[in-house]
């Protein structure tokens, strides 16, 4: 009886502090991976390993795997914003767009200014690619714009250009200072890609609200969150450290990796 | 000395079963396996649904862990081919610092401990490259200094003599030898050379850049879904080899195993010692 009261004190002690240890070591964990922390650097240094194996492995011109028209997802599920509620969106929203420009400047020789008119006069493509989200789940749809590389030619880069920062119509997040509006960046990798394309149509349609009108980025060969939505203007830029928080986009800025290829 | 002697007080006979390398990367799994399960398990709840094929089919995922309103208030649900459980408190709806929350996996299962994606993934990436470069550090040198044949590979012999050796595992007998048994090594096999390749190769299907580079990959799959959720399946097998082998340690003589794997000497049976 006294060994099976002591054996009992043993296992409630030993179950006591293993569950300490345990939750204690989830805090921990919870701790050391924290946006701030310096162990968080150490996790983070892996983007650059999968970076650099990533663009060794791939050549530039390696495209995304294009499908068929029997590919296409009945319903393509729309994330992130769906409807930006900026008064200027929806002013031009309810004029069909005729108003909307693309603004592309910062490092260029010649900024320029496009309407969808212009665009839509420029030689496209039409891709129906595989879209993947960061949750996990994949979409298949046709898109049809025109490559980034065209109208990059007509803005000609500066040498000293190295990215480009595209700037968005939507807030995802409501803040005070403007933090919340979406951006996204590039390096030139990606951006002269024929695959990376300003979508206007999606399923032989205008491109609908929610999936970014009137204008999306595709960039095939990464993550959903690489292809903003409503974009704006395009900016050619040394560094997207004066961007935002420093990181390179709206989901950047909240412990995503930048390099969005896995 | 005469026979009662050694019977009464039974030399022990140490061999030296684990090379420093399988050591090494045998804790170094520990480690990397743990921490990917975890962040894995984060990863998954940011969509806890699996599917098959290229693209998601919203509405039937073959497997979903989500929370549902009831008359009598939220239930947890997980769904396996149209197949409803209950499992409430732990998968689809659990409690998070007291408070009952819509997730796939619990709160003390994932790593950060909180719904966060983003850090799920930096962990999961990190853990992800260690694991694959011990494991190809372990595959290449097993295969140049014949580990898998010295180690792995059944001999005749053992695959004869299958029967009773399963007899000895339901009886939890286990003759401490220097080789490993049938069926350690058909696991071990299995797990090597089936299993984690497949994880691994699953994994990278996932990533959009990979599918770009190595078309290949998501073909031999039949699409992202469908790698997604091999993925899983995948993890799943190695959380159940895990509990298997941790339970076959307990029982099987844990300081001698445990003291294997860590100086690389294990006592065997002297029987055993004879018999070589």
């Amino acid at each position: 009886m006294g060994n099976n009261l002591n054996r009992r004190r043993f296992l409630s002690g030993f179950a006591t502090v293993a569950g300490g240890l345990a939750l204690s070591g989830c805090k921990k964990l919870d701790e050391i991976s924290a946006q701030d922390a310096d162990f968080r650097k150490v996790l983070s240094s892996a983007e650059n390993l999968t970076r650099t194996t990533q663009r060794f492995f791939l050549s530039p011109s390696s495209l995304a795997k294009e499908f068929t028209e029997a590919d296409i997802s009945p319903k393509f599920r729309a994330n992130g914003s769906t409807n930006p509620d900026d008064p200027g969106y929806q002013a031009m929203a309810a004029n069909g767009f005729a108003d909307w420009k693309l603004k592309v400047g910062g490092l260029v020789d010649t900024p320029m200014e496009f309407s969808l008119a212009d665009l839509r006069a420029m030689p496209s493509r039409t891709q129906i690619t595989r879209h993947d989200c960061v949750e996990g789940w994949s979409c298949i749809g046709k898109w049809k714009g025109v490559q980034l590389a065209k109208v990059l030619e007509l803005v000609k880069l500066k040498p000293e250009a190295k990215y480009l920062v595209f700037t968005c119509a939507d807030e995802l997040e409501k803040t005070l200072d403007n933090s919340g509006r979406y951006y996204e960046s590039h390096g030139l990798e990606d951006a002269f890609h024929p695959q990376t394309i300003l979508a206007y149509d999606m399923n032989d349609q205008t491109l609908p609200i929610a999936h970014g009108a009137p204008l999306r980025l595709r960039v095939e060969r990464m993550l959903g969150y690489k292809m903003p939505k409503y974009v704006m203007q395009i900016d050619a830029v040394t560094s997207y450290a004066s961007h935002g928080a420093g990181n390179g986009g709206f989901w950047e800025d909240r412990g995503y990796e930048w390099y969005g290829g896995i | 000395m005469s026979a009662t002697a050694l019977e009464t007080k039974p030399r022990k006979v140490f061999v030296y079963r684990h090379t420093v390398l399988v050591r090494i990367a045998h804790w170094i799994n520990v480690v990397c396996i743990a921490f990917l399960l975890m962040s894995g398990m984060q990863i998954f709840n940011a969509r806890p649904d699996l599917y098959w094929g290229q693209k998601s089919d919203f509405e039937h995922p073959i497997l979903s862990m989500r929370a549902r309103s009831t008359d009598q208030g939220p239930v947890g649900e997980t769904t396996i081919f149209g197949h409803a459980f209950n499992t409430t408190g732990v998968l689809g709806l659990s409690t998070v610092d007291g408070q009952l929350a819509a997730r796939g996996f619990p709160a003390w299962a994932t790593v950060p401990s909180y719904q966060d994606l983003a850090t799920g993934r930096r962990w999961h990436f990190f853990f992800a490259w260690i694991f694959v470069i011990t494991g190809l550090v372990y595959l290449i040198s097993s295969l140049i200094n014949r580990h898998v044949w010295r180690d792995l590979l059944p001999s005749r012999e053992q695959l004869r003599h299958i029967g009773p050796t399963i007899w000895h595992h339901m009886k939890l007998k286990f003759p401490h030898e220097r080789d490993y048994n049938v069926l350690q090594k058909g696991t071990y096999l299995i797990m090597i050379f089936v299993v984690l390749p497949l994880v691994v190769l699953a994994g990278l299907a996932m990533s959009p850049g990979v599918d770009a580079g190595f078309p290949w990959l998501i073909d031999l799959f039949g699409g992202r879904q469908t790698a997604r959720t091999i993925h899983f399946i995948c993890a799943t097998l190695i959380v159940l080899f895990i509990v298997v082998h941790v339970l076959l340690v307990l029982v099987s003589g844990v300081w001698n195993n445990l003291r294997s794997m860590i100086t690389g000497r294990y006592r065997i049976d002297e029987e055993a010692a004879h018999g070589q």
